[in-house]
């Protein structure tokens, strides 16, 4: 047997590290995190040989040993680093360093009474009967390396509690900021949005990073909507270039509950999302956007699951991606609709934009119906701009940079549009319109 | 203004233009006439740059600047407008996006100041109303949607915002009834200036009952077979383009 140590060996002692530390975690807890760590030990990180994992090979995660981060109170950037991310809303912002809340960055606001928004770890005391019937119980923990990683370490993350027929107006920002001083490291944080009945919010999980170094993000949020809730989720991905960012989004849907995503993805040097939303009650409806705009040598891969597996439920996908130099994006929809799942309505669209000849796109629909009276269409289109449009726009005094930018702009308008969350969609127009305009610039000079 | 001289032109493996001289002053309007097939498209699309056509022979010369040489947006620039026969649509553009860009691009590089929201939105107001277009085309998106008249229709709006020197109009007549006609008839006149020139592709007469032109040119098989006075457009509007093809001789017609 061999002494040297492995990156997985870190994430063993790291475990243990937690364990001596003898943290506050209630034995529940203690014992999915043990349960965890074991299965992570017994699995490890997934491989190109799984089918889930067949277009993202996460081996270059594999290779690195990223330390988690265990500290309560990491040394976070200065509050000016964090201006460009952040929203002139008056809505609570809680902001997360490296995994793990902090007060200083924080501003919860005071939100309507009945309507939590606070730290996990907060949570796990003050919450403790909501954190329990609900955290790492949505979606199996037990299904690949990063989720069983996540489960192991669970000890931070937000918690947005709303009570029956509360409503919070304003977007909540949850802000993930990756400051790594010097050697890379790993940060999960765990996140769980319970609404209630009746409940309506909006949540925006925002990771960015304030340098440009090499850091795992390993992100687990879970989302219960019940009776006839709303809530509006985004999920924006803006790490650092030579970040890696493994998502997964879990939502639980009661009878008439409506749930939206907007899933933006721009940043990462290999960037993973899974959205698993199961319908578990009639009368569900999700509504699920994304977009990734990738470069230079980038991957970025988004997995969705619905699952019907009631009747009268509505689904609605639409994902765009626009991929230049030598990028690689994969997208995964798959449907089920189970036996009973009658009058089921479920559309899905993937369109891709490829900006240059090297980048590659993998684009799979997946629908399992076994169920007769349906409504369930798929499309997948791979493009390019049409040569004749460019034409047409230099033709009006546009230089071929400019031209291209609006026309590859105009492919993901329509997904911008749909972002309710005013300065969110205005700071994301004017970043992705720089950026396009940036990268054509690049490629013309 | 305008010097087409020996021009050549094809797509890869075929050649359309095949020898087209043509001198455009200042002040004029030129009817380049001709069956379909011909060619007239393609030298509309020359003109204006289009990379898919391949000039083998022959020199444009337009201001005294070698026009072949110049990428289409600097042609654009310097004051050259096509209206296309087929307009493009553009999903996800606004109509209002995409002229404004223009307008100031072309602005910017003719040493004007950009024009601001305000003040584009009051010359967008003016020219709407010259094509009387309701103001709900600025927000759709470009041409999408739009119907064969209403496309022409943008493209005429286009080209009163632009304000070109020399505008080059494939086809805007086809397929307009006869008050769309006279919106762009109306258009066309608006631009009529000393200093500027106009070379109107069209199929038929029709429209030249509106814009007097000062020559009228007969395109066949790529090379111009007659060219005349506005008369010769009454002409070929009685008799077809049949004895045209056959006066022309040598001339082999071009499959439509
Ligand atoms: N991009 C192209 N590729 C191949 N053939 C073309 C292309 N454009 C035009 N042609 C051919 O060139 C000839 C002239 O076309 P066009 O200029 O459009 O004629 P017109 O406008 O007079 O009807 C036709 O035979 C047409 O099929
Ligand atoms: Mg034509």
């Amino acid at each position: 047997m061999s002494m040297v140590a492995t990156p997985k060996d870190t994430y063993l002692a790291g475990f243990a590290a937690l364990e001596r530390a003898g943290t506050a975690a209630p034995a529940w807890l203690h014992r999915i995190r043990r349960s965890a760590i074991d299965r992570f030990a017994e699995i490890g990180f997934p491989t190109v040989r799984l089918e889930d994992w067949k277009y993202t090979n996460v081996a270059a995660i594999a290779a690195i040993a990223f330390p988690p981060v265990l500290a309560e109170a990491p040394a976070g950037p200065g509050a000016e680093a964090l201006e460009p991310f952040a929203f002139a809303t008056p809505g609570p912002r809680l902001v997360f360093v490296n995994g793990r809340y902090s007060a200083k960055l924080s501003s919860p606001a005071s939100p309507p009474s009945g309507v939590r928004v606070t730290s996990l770890a907060e949570a796990l005391v003050t919450d403790a009967a909501a954190v329990e019937r609900h955290l790492a119980r949505h979606g199996d923990w037990a299904r690949n390396g990063f989720t069983a990683l996540s489960a192991a370490f669970a000890q931070d993350g937000a918690f947005v509690h709303l009570a029956p027929g509360t409503r919070v107006e304003e977007p909540i920002h949850l802000l993930f900021v990756a400051a790594v001083p010097a050697a890379p490291v790993l940060s999960q944080p765990r996140n769980l949005v319970v609404a209630e009945r009746e409940s309506r919010a909006t949540i925006v999980e925002h990771y960015v990073a304030v340098g440009d170094d090499t850091y795992l993000t390993n992100a687990v949020t879970e989302v219960v909507a019940g009776e006839g809730a709303i809530v509006e989720h985004y999920r924006v991905q803006q790490e650092s270039r030579r970040g890696f960012h493994v998502g997964t989004t879990e939502v639980r849907q009661a009878r008439d509950s409506r749930f939206t995503s907007g899933s933006v993805s721009l940043g990462g040097r290999l960037a993973r999302h899974d959205l698993n939303v199961r319908f578990d009650a009639e009368g569900a409806s999700c509504e699920l956007d994304g977009l990734y705009v990738v470069g230079d040598r980038q991957h970025v891969d988004n997995h969705t699951l619905i699952d019907h597996a009631r009747p009268r439920c509505t689904s609605r996908q639409l994902y765009k991606g626009v991929l230049d130099g030598a990028s690689r994006a994969v997208f995964n929809g798959r449907v089920i609709v189970r036996p009973d799942a009658q009058r089921t309505d479920a559309h899905q669209t993937n369109k891709n934009l490829l900006l240059s000849e090297s980048a590659e796109v993998d684009t799979k629909p997946q629908l399992e119906i076994f169920a007769d009276d349906v409504k369930c269409t798929h499309g997948a289109a791979v493009g390019r701009l049409g040569e004749d449009a460019v034409f047409y726009l230099r033709s009006r005094g546009l230089g071929e940079t400019a031209a291209r930018t609006l026309l590859t702009y105009g492919f993901v308008s329509d997904v911008l549009a749909r972002i309710a969350v005013e300065p969110l969609r205005a700071r994301l127009d004017a970043l992705l319109m720089a950026r396009l305009r940036d990268a054509r610039a690049k490629e013309t000079r | 203004m305008l010097s087409i001289r020996y021009l050549h032109a094809g797509v890869e493996g075929k050649d359309i233009l095949r020898g087209i001289d043509l001198e455009v002053k200042a002040g004029e309007i030129h009817a380049v006439m001709g069956p379909n097939g011909s060619g007239k498209s393609t030298l509309a699309q020359v003109l204006a740059g289009h990379p898919a056509f391949a000039v083998t022979r022959g020199e444009v010369v337009y201001e005294g600047r070698n026009l072949l040489e110049m990428p289409p947006e600097e042609r654009a620039r310097a004051g050259v407008f096509l209206a296309f026969q087929y307009p493009i649509e553009i999903p996800g553009v606004s109509n209002a996006q995409f002229l404004k860009a223009a307008v100031n691009e072309v602005r910017t590089r003719q040493g004007l100041d950009e024009l601001d929201a305000m003040e584009f939105l009051e010359l967008l107001r003016e020219k709407l109303a010259l094509v009387e277009m309701d103001q709900s085309f600025v927000s759709r998106a470009v041409n999408e949607g739009f119907s064969g008249g209403e496309k022409k229709r943008n493209e005429i709006l286009q080209m009163a915002l632009l304000q070109p020197k020399l505008a080059i109009l494939d086809e805007t007549d086809s397929g307009l009834d006869i008050d769309a006609l006279k919106i762009v008839a109306n258009g066309i006149n608006s631009l009529r200036t000393p200093d500027n020139a106009i070379l109107l592709v069209t199929h038929y007469q029709r429209i030249l009952s509106y814009v007097t032109p000062d020559r009228v040119h007969v395109l066949v098989g790529g090379r111009i077979v007659r060219s005349g006075g506005k008369d010769l457009a009454l002409e070929l509007e009685a008799k077809g383009y049949d004895w045209i093809r056959e006066d022309a001789g040598a001339v082999q017609p071009a499959r439509a």
